[in-house]
């Protein structure tokens, strides 16, 4: 299973997790590409307070960071560690939008696993079979 | 009461409250940590859980003994029978 995560809102950075579990629980392989807007989300300790939702149901964004901080919402960084603690999970950060964002792997969430290039990520991807791009 | 109601159960998961894939990811590391042949009891609200854990259990290999309705959560019933 490959995930090419784009978005940083919360609520889809969440979905990607869910399935990353889902992934692991099923003995799926895992690879995570995170690009664009999803490094935002995994600068370490950014998960406390990048809290945005998708802009098209924004109005909903204050039910469910209520929610979260209720714990009534699995986090997605609990999600990713025990997906990774069940299963074969890697996850690689964009090596463009590293430069880009002038950031390093150490300032990121410790559970990203390295940078990577698009066409290492899509020779990947082309032995799995469930792409998807969120 | 149903009859797997008193299957001898070694180990309770309460994973009540939680929502996907909370509960499948506690009793994934439940069993890790847990002797083959031993009962282990989970207990859930989510109703996704109706289908997710009897599934994973069948992917895994394990025996799924059965589940049944308490008090506004479900009983899952796993025997580990393997590494």
């Amino acid at each position: 299973m490959s995930l090419l995560v784009f978005s940083g809102t919360f609520d889809k950075v969440l979905a990607a997790s869910t399935l990353a579990v889902g992934g692991a629980a099923m003995d799926m392989q895992v690879e995570i590409f995170l690009t664009n807007w999803a490094l935002i989300a995994f600068r370490k300790d950014a998960y406390k307070t990048e809290l945005r939702v998708s802009k098209d149901f924004e109005e909903y964004g204050p039910v469910l960071r209520e929610q979260l901080l209720a714990g009534k919402l699995p986090s997605w960084l609990d999600n990713l560690k025990g997906a990774k603690d069940i299963g074969n999970v890697k996850i690689y950060a964009c090596s463009m939008t590293m430069g880009l964002f002038n950031l390093k792997l150490e300032d990121l969430e410790p559970i990203v696993d390295d940078m990577m290039g698009i066409a290492t990520f899509v020779e990947h991807a082309k032995e799995g079979s469930v792409t998807l791009f969120i | 009461m149903p009859e797997i109601a008193h299957v001898v159960v070694d180990k309770v998961i309460d994973a009540r409250g939680s929502y996907c894939p909370k509960p499948l990811l506690e009793l994934i590391r439940g069993l890790k940590s847990f002797p083959v042949g031993g009962v282990l009891e989970l207990r859930c609200s989510d109703p996704g859980t109706e289908t997710d854990i009897p599934t994973w259990v069948r992917h895994a290999g394990h025996d799924f003994l059965g589940a049944y309705l308490a008090d506004g959560y479900t009983r899952y019933l796993v025997r580990k029978t393997h590494r």
